[in-house]
Formats: structure tokens, C-alpha cells, sequence
């Protein structure tokens, strides 16, 4: 870095603060409120003329604009949140951030579509989320600790968004966040949006799922009520048995940590992409590999659409132990 | 500009897959600035058949005189203004030279003695009248060009062929509103010219309503705040235009209309603009797209005739699967469709009933009476009703009339394109 990133003036590799403006130069973040999300450049139909309300002028193809594709990247983590297909809004929402040379954090919560407001409850908690997750880099905060602080907070900051004449219908979504450090990474989260280890080429820490979904059908299967095949099938597989909302209570995430020992990547991801990549077999057979953290996620989402893209779709991608952008 | 146009769209977008005719109602509503209505520059051609025909009964020409002292008194001061007599040729009658004159009380005495001193002699050469209405606007483009046509026959001196090139070349430098008294005229000829000139056409069967009718008019033509005001209209790449038409106050089809201004646009004329709210009928072929796919369909622009935009509106197509969104039918498409039918039905039905077709007259003028019940088109009803016997107006079964009047059956073909605008009364 050699000008600060919020008024551009010149700054020293070590400065810890911008002299200028007063910003602490350790800490980047998705902006607060979501990425601005900005019209695409070119059209599939190979026009770049799209009008102010992203439509092109070509061939007439809507453009998603604002939240509808929202795109970030840092050292190391990068993320997309797209709409869909099928969906009128995004009810998802990304935000990552990463402290120098302590480490990397990133959350995803998906807005529960039957609650009201829910993109404003998923963005207000993963806002909320990361700024407790910076601040445990910067503190040297214990991960798990920091994690149950997180969710707590996203809780709060999901819960006041509530009207109290309306409470069956109050904002809320899931929870899935990860601390990335030099000793390994801990994921928490609530509902059911997952996280996945995706291992670099022969690597000793296999790919694995690492989250286990909070719904009624999960927990029927655990239980030995359902089949893994016929829960699939279920109409009550994506009904949600934890979520973060007014309605939900005091919540605490589950947590798990992973040291892998060698490179992979890290993917947090709503339920828009993993519904038609489900197992990690699915995820690693399309994996683009040798590509930086952004074009991994943008691939991945392009498969969700082309499949249907019935839902909207988070991946957030960090990359461990060297890699690119590193 | 004293004009504001508002723009709104109804339609329901979400189309199912494979499918590509989006349909949208496009209504469009001016707010004039009333306190600079005055000062609009207008230019006004009264046009008045003195054939000999217009001499019996004795009453027609008088009362076409009267109908005319009415309109002038109706032209605000400063209005550039005109009489024509037309017969088979066009002659001044106010001012004496080639030319307009500017209306104050001196111009308006002058004209309307002249007018008095109308005599009817003479055939019907429409063509020619309307070439001299044209001549007479020179050097008044940038302002209002309005004319009242009035006759009382067929167009018997010139040929059709000549007439429909006339009014081609003239198409687009002013508005006609046409009127035929009592029921010699031809309700196809008069129409063909209002259609294109962006006028009205009516009949007037009894010679005493002509002064009120011409003062409307003529009140109609002042209250214009903005001339020449065109309907420009974008469309995606592969698109195609089915229609547009004006669905309300009238039925007029603007689709051959078209001017092409841009690589995915055309302009289609409106005419002038007063105080007034018009709906628009638009279809559009478009290439299908994906399920989930958004694609503007349409944009529809207001257009001066210096380019300023003066209202914007859109039309929109979302592909889906979801047949709950995609077969929901949107009330202002479906009246509009309704009353285009209901005009298409009522004429095709006379025509068949001029041909001695019984069968086809009593199917399309039962379905008319049918449409105009379910529109709420009470006075189509009415008018139906002078002309058929209807036995049960929901399911239009009637029977044709042994004796119609003339003028019964005229006023309903004339007034066959005039429309019920949605959910009004």
C-alpha cells in the first residue's frame, strides 16, 4: 500500500495510520451497508451501453444493479452475492475483512425469505459480525470466544430491526462466519448456510464440509427419523430450526475450528450455490483451480445460475496458507 | 415548454417461457401551464362545403353558417385564423388574399359577414381544399395548425387515388377534425382523412347541433398547449413492433405511422396537446429470453419538436416459471383489447349488413353488442340497439332490424372507434 485507501494520500509500508486522514492503515472491510454494487460494464450481448437503471440499450437485458450483484476483494478473500434467477431481491449479504499480517475474517448471512426486511437483517448482521471479528485480530482475541461475541452481536443488530406489532414476521436470517489466522481457522454459524474446506491438490487435510445445517429435516436425519436421501426431498429441508432474529432468542453458534496443514480454500456460502453443489465431491468437481479467490467464486456462482439460480447466491472464498494474492 | 407529461405503464410483465409478445397500456397525461395557454401561437382553418348539395334542405347551409360565426367568435385574439369554401376547388372566403388573417374584433366582424355572403354552387374536391388549408399554414410551422372540415357529400370531383395523396402529403403538418352533416357523406372517406390528419370525425345528422359542435371544437384546438409532440419508442435489438395504437379517447392506429429516428427507435406522431390524458396500446415482439431474465421490452418517450424529452415511461418483460404470475391478465390490456374488437366488430357487422349478408351481419353486430355490455360502452349500447334488436345483451344474441335510419346507422359506425377508458365512467 502506498496511499491510503480512504483519501489517497501517500503512506509509508509501515505506517499504521494514514497521517492525513487518521486511518488505521491494518484494517480493510467490505464498505458497511454492502458493496456498492455497480452496474456490470458489458452486456452478454457485447453492448457496453447500459442506461442509468442498468438496462442495455442493445439488446434490452436488465443489468444487475445495487445489491442484485454485489462483488469484493482483499488480500486473500473475496466474495459475490447475486440475486438469482428467480428472486426479486437479494436477502443475502457478504462482509470480510482482514488486519495485516494477523489474519483474515469473512461472514455470510442469508435473509430468511418469509421474514420482512430481510436483506437489511442479513446486511446489519454481517456488519455487525465483522466488526467484532477485526476488532478480536486486532485484540488477539481467542477465534471461538470471539465467535459466540459475533453471533451475539449480529443477533442485536437483526433483532432491533423487529416491529413489535409484527413479530411472526420478524427480520431474520443464518449466520456462517470464519477466522482465519497463521494457526488455522474457526468457523461458527446458525441455520443453515455452510461452510466447506476445499484442499489444494494432494493435501493431507481432506476437502470436507465443516458446517452441519440447522433445519428440521438435519436434525431429523441425525436423529435416524429421515434418510439422508429422503430428507433431500423433504418439503421441510430448508425449514430452518436456528436463526438469528427477534424471534429466535439468545443464540450461540456452533464452532468448529480446522488447522489444515497445507493450502486449500476456505468457501462460506448461502444455500443459493450449495443447492446444486451440495456435497464436496459437487464443489470440487467444478472448482476452478490456480485462479485468484474472486474468479473462484464468480465461477462457482455462474454454475448456480446456469443451473436455475432459484435462489440468491453468497460464496465467499478466503484462501489459506499461500496462494495467490498472498 | 408549458406542458408536463406524465407517463405510466400497465401491463404484467412476467411472460411464461418461449413466449415474446409483451403487451403494455401506455397512458399519457399533460398538465398544461394554464396562464401561458394564451400565449401559444395557433393557427386555425375553418373549411366549410358550399357544394350545391349543401342547399337542400335550406337549413344545412344556413345552419353550416351559423356553426362557423360560432367557431370564430370562439378564436381567441391574436390566433391566426382562416375560411375556406369548399367546393370543386378551394376558394377564400376570409381573408380575400391567400393568406391568415389575425383575429380581433375588427378580423372577426369582417370574416363572419363574409361568411354570411356564402352561397352553395358547385362539387366536392376535398383534396384541393385541404392542399390550400396546407398552402395557408406557410411560415406558421413552429405553432398550433388546427382545421375543422365540414361537408355534406362524397368526395365526387376528384379521384380517390388523388385524395389519399393529398392527404399523405399533408399528413403531419396539421390536425383536421372532420364532421359530416346529415347522411350523404361517407363515414370510410371522412374517417381515412381524420386518421391521418390526427383529428376526430363525427357525424352531425340534425344541422341545428353544428354551432355547438364547432365551438367545441374550436375550444378544443385553443386549449392545445403543444404542437407536433411525437411518441418515440425503443425497442431491444431483433424486436419487433405487432402495433401501437391510441386505445382512448379513440381508436387510432399509429403503427404505419412510424419514422425511424434512431437505430432501435421510431417516432410516431401524436399531434397536439392540451390539457388531456390518452392511452396507448402497445405490443411488441421481442426475442424470448430466459426464466429469470429481465429485459426492457419498450421505452416510450414524449418527444418536442426540438428532442426535448418531456416524459419517459417503460415497458418490461421478466420470464417465468411461474404460471400464477404469468397468466395473471391485467385489466387495461384486456378492456383495451375488448374495445378494439368491439370497433372492428361493429364495422365489419354494417358492412356485412350493406352486403345483404345477414348471417355475418348478425354474428359480428351480436358480438358488438356483447363486447359493449361487458366494456361498459353505454352509449355504443345504445347506438346498437337503434340498429339491432337485442334479444340478450350478455351473450350479444340479436336480430338484425328490418328499417334503420340512415343516421342511426351512420352515427355507429362513426362513432365505432370511440373508446371507454378503463375503470371510468
Amino acid at each position: 500500500m502506498t496511499q491510503c485507501p480512504e483519501c489517497a494520500a501517500p503512506v509509508a509500508p509501515d505506517d499504521r495510520f494514514c497521517e492525513a486522514c487518521g486511518r488505521n492503515l491494518l484494517v480493510r472491510r467490505t464498505p458497511v451497508g454492502g458493496p456498492d454494487g455497480s452496474v456490470a460494464a458489458q452486456c452478454a450481448c457485447g453492448s457496453r451501453d447500459i442506461d442509468a437503471e442498468g438496462f442495455c440499450e442493445q439488446c434490452g437485458r436488465s443489468q444487475p444493479i445495487g445489491r442484485e450483484r454485489m462483488e469484493f476483494v482483499l488480500p486473500t478473500v473475496a466474495g459475490v452475492s447475486d440475486i438469482g434467477r428467480r428472486r426479486q431481491r437479494n436477502e443475502d449479504s457478504m462482509a470480510f475483512g482482514c488486519v495485516h499480517t494477523r489474519g483474515v475474517v469473512a461472514v455470510v448471512c442469508d435473509g430468511v425469505a418469509s421474514s420482512e426486511r430481510a436483506e437489511q437483517a442479513s446486511q446489519a448482521s454481517v456488519d455487525a459480525a465483522t466488526d467484532v471479528l477485526l476488532e478480536a485480530l486486532l485484540e488477539g482475541t481467542d477465534p471461538e470466544r470471539a465467535t459466540l461475541t459475533a453471533v451475539s452481536y449480529a443477533n442485536e443488530a437483526a433483532a432491533v430491526l423487529a416491529r413489535p406489532e409484527a413479530p411472526d414476521v420478524a427480520p431474520s436470517c443464518t449466520f456462517v462466519s470464519a477466522i482465519v489466522t497463521e494457526d488455522g481457522a474457526t468457523v461458527g454459524w446458525v441455520g443453515d448456510s455452510r461452510a466447506y474446506w476445499l484442499a489444494d491438490q494432494g493435501n493431507a487435510t481432506p476437502s470436507r464440509r465443516l458446517t452441519k445445517d440447522d433445519t428440521w429435516a438435519a436434525q431429523l436425519v441425525a436423529d435416524g427419523v429421515l434418510t439422508e436421501a429422503e430428507a433431500l426431498t423433504d418439503r421441510r429441508a430448508h425449514i430452518l430450526s436456528r436463526w438469528l432474529g427477534a424471534d429466535a432468542g439468545p443464540v450461540s453458534p456452533h464452532v468448529i475450528t480446522l488447522r489444515p496443514e497445507e493450502s486449500g480454500l476456505l468457501l462460506l456460502c448461502s444455500d443459493g450455490l450449495w443447492n446444486y453443489l451440495p456435497e464436496v465431491e459437487d464443489l470440487t468437481a467444478v472448482l476452478p483451480r490456480g485462479v485468484p479467490p474472486l474468479e473462484v467464486a464468480r465461477s462457482l456462482t455462474a454454475t448456480a445460475l446456469a443451473a436455475g439460480g432459484h435462489d440468491n447466491i453468497t460464496a465467499v472464498v478466503l484462501q489459506l496458507g499461500g496462494g495467490h494474492d498472498r | 415548454m408549458t406542458a408536463e407529461f406524465t407517463v405510466e405503464v400497465f401491463q404484467n410483465e412476467y411472460l411464461p417461457q418461449g413466449a415474446r409478445d409483451v403487451d403494455a397500456i401506455v397512458t399519457v397525461s399533460a398538465t398544461g401551464g394554464v396562464a401561458h395557454t394564451d400565449s401559444a401561437p395557433a393557427a386555425e382553418v375553418i373549411i366549410v362545403d358550399t357544394s350545391g348539395s349543401m342547399r337542400y334542405p335550406p337549413t344545412k347551409l344556413a345552419a353550416a353558417k351559423q356553426a362557423t360565426l360560432a367557431a370564430i367568435d370562439t378564436l381567441r385574439d391574436g390566433v391566426s385564423f382562416a375560411v375556406v369554401s369548399g367546393t370543386d376547388v378551394a376558394t377564400m372566403v376570409y381573408p380575400a388574399r391567400t393568406g391568415l388573417a389575425v383575429a380581433d374584433a375588427d378580423t372577426r366582424a369582417g370574416a363572419k359577414r363574409a361568411v354570411q355572403r356564402l352561397e352553395a354552387d358547385g362539387g366536392t374536391a376535398m383534396g384541393r381544399w385541404l392542399t390550400l388549408a396546407d398552402r395557408l399554414f406557410t411560415g406558421h410551422e413552429d405553432g398550433l395548425r388546427h382545421v375543422i372540415l365540414l361537408t355534406d357529400g362524397q368526395n365526387q370531383h376528384e379521384t380517390s387515388a388523388r385524395l389519399a395523396r393529398t392527404v399523405e402529403s399533408v399528413s403531419g403538418k396539421f390536425t383536421c377534425d372532420c364532421r359530416g352533416v346529415g347522411t350523404d357523406w361517407q363515414v370510410e372517406e371522412l374517417r381515412t382523412i381524420a386518421e391521418a390528419l390526427l383529428g376526430t370525425v363525427d357525424i352531425v345528422a340534425d344541422p341545428q347541433d353544428l354551432a355547438a359542435d364547432f365551438r367545441a371544437m374550436t375550444a378544443a384546438a385553443m386549449g392545445k398547449t403543444v404542437a407536433d409532440v411525437a411518441l418515440r419508442l425503443w425497442t431491444p435489438e431483433g424486436a419487433r413492433v405487432r402495433f401501437l395504437k391510441q386505445a382512448a379517447p379513440s381508436l387510432l392506429d399509429l403503427t404505419d405511422r412510424r419514422v425511424d429516428s434512431g437505430a432501435r427507435t421510431g417516432d410516431y406522431p401524436t399531434g397536439a396537446w392540451g390539457t388531456e390524458s390518452r392511452d396507448y396500446h402497445l405490443c411488441v415482439r421481442v426475442n424470448a429470453a430466459g426464466v429469470g431474465d429481465r429485459m426492457l421490452a419498450g421505452r416510450i418517450s414524449l418527444v418536442a419538436p426540438g428532442g426535448e424529452v418531456l416524459g419517459q415511461g417503460k415497458v418490461l418483460a421478466v420470464w417465468t416459471d411461474d404460471t400464477a404470475l404469468s397468466t395473471r391478465i391485467n385489466a387495461e390490456v384486456a378492456h383495451y383489447t375488448g374495445q378494439a374488437e368491439l370497433a372492428e366488430a361493429i364495422q365489419e357487422g354494417l358492412e356485412a349488413r350493406k352486403a345483404g349478408d345477414v348471417e355475418t351481419a348478425t354474428a359480428k353486430l351480436g358480438r358488438a353488442v356483447a363486447l359493449a355490455t361487458a366494456g361498459g360502452n353505454t352509449d355504443t349500447a345504445k347506438l346498437l340497439a337503434k340498429v339491432v334488436d337485442v334479444v340478450d345483451p350478455v351473450h350479444g344474441t340479436v336480430k338484425l332490424r328490418a328499417a334503420v335510419a340512415d343516421a342511426d346507422e351512420m352515427t355507429l359506425d362513426t362513432r365505432s372507434t370511440v373508446t371507454r377508458r378503463v375503470g371510468k365512467g
